[in-house]
C-alpha cells in the first residue's frame, strides 16, 4: 500500500483545520480547527513511523497529544472568562487589545 | 482488505471534517470532532501503531471532546451568526488553503514513496514506546510533565471567578 496516500489524507485534514480557522467565528470551533490540524500532523509522524519501523516519531505523538490536551484546556478557559465578560464568544466582538 | 479499510476511513475523516467546517450548530461540529478523532485512530490501527491508537481513543476521543462539549454545552450558544457585511476573508481562506494543500499535495507526489514493507514484530507495542519514553526522551518527558501542571494551574486560575 503507497504510503502516500496516508499523507494525502493528512494533508487535505490540516487545510480543512486551516480553513476552519481562517473561516469560523466561534471561539470553539476555531479550536476545533486547531485540534484538526494536530491530528493532520499527527498521521503523518505515524506514517513515517511506520515507514522507517521506529519508535521516535510515535514518542514525537505522544507529546502533541499532551500539548493538545493542554491547549484544549487553557484555550477553554480563556473561552469560558472571555464569554463571563463579553458574554459572546464572537472573535470578532472579542478585540479588547485592539487599540 | 487493507485498501478498503483505508478508503472508507478516509472518506469518513475527510466527511466529518468537512462537517465541523460547514454546520454552525456547535454541537454538530463537536460530534463530527469526534467521529474524526476515531476515524484518525482507525488510521493508526492500519499502521500498526496499536498504543497510539487506543492513546487517541482515550485522550483525544474522549477527554478533549468531553471537555469541548461540557464547555459548548455550559455557555448554551445557539448557532454562529455571519457577518452581513462582506468580508474578504470569506472568499480568501478557501483559495489560499486551496493553494496550501497543492502545494503540499505536489511535495508529495514529487518524493519516491518509501514503501511501509513489514514492521519490525514490537512496532508500536507499550513494551517499546515505554521503554523509549524512560530513557532517551526523559527528559522531555519531565518536561511535558511540568506542562501539564502549568496548564492545569493556568486553567482553574483563568475560569475561576474569584481566586
Amino acid at each position: 500500500m503507497n504510503p502516500n496516500l496516508f499523507l494525502l489524507v493528512s494533508v487535505i485534514l490540516f487545510a480543512l483545520g486551516v480553513l476552519v480557522v481562517l473561516t469560523r467565528r466561534g471561539a470553539i470551533v476555531i479550536l476545533m480547527g486547531v485540534e484538526l490540524m494536530l491530528n493532520g500532523a499527527n498521521l503523518a509522524f505515524i506514517t513515517f513511523a511506520r515507514q522507517y519501523g521506529t519508535p521516535e516519531a510515535q514518542i514525537y505523538v505522544f507529546f502533541v497529544m499532551t500539548l493538545a490536551a493542554a491547549e484544549a484546556a487553557v484555550g477553554l478557559a480563556i473561552v469560558l472568562a472571555l464569554f463571563r465578560l463579553k458574554e459572546t464568544t464572537d472573535v470578532d466582538e472579542i478585540s479588547l487589545m485592539k487599540w | 482488505m487493507e485498501m478498503l479499510a483505508f478508503f472508507v476511513l478516509a472518506v469518513l475523516a475527510v466527511a466529518s471534517a468537512l462537517v465541523v467546517l460547514t454546520r454552525r450548530n456547535e454541537v454538530v461540529c463537536a460530534l463530527a470532532l469526534a467521529s474524526n478523532l476515531v476515524s484518525i485512530a482507525g488510521f493508526y490501527f492500519l499502521l500498526g501503531a496499536q498504543f497510539i491508537g487506543f492513546l487517541q481513543i482515550i485522550v483525544y476521543a474522549g477527554a478533549i471532546m468531553v471537555l469541548i462539549v461540557f464547555v459548548v454545552m455550559l455557555l448554551n450558544l445557539g448557532e454562529e451568526r455571519y457577518p452581513e457585511r462582506g468580508r474578504a476573508q470569506k472568499w480568501l481562506a478557501p483559495i489560499l488553503s486551496l493553494i496550501f494543500a497543492v502545494i503540499l499535495a505536489a511535495v508529495l507526489w514529487k518524493t519516491e514513496p518509501l514503501g511501509l514493507g513489514e514492521p519490525p514484530p514490537d512496532f508500536g507495542t507499550v513494551a517499546v514506546l515505554g521503554r523509549e519514553l524512560f530513557t532517551r526522551f526523559f527528559y522531555p518527558f519531565e518536561v511535558i510533565s511540568l506542562l501539564l501542571v502549568a496548564a492545569m494551574i493556568g486553567a482553574v486560575l483563568l475560569a475561576k471567578r474569584r481566586i
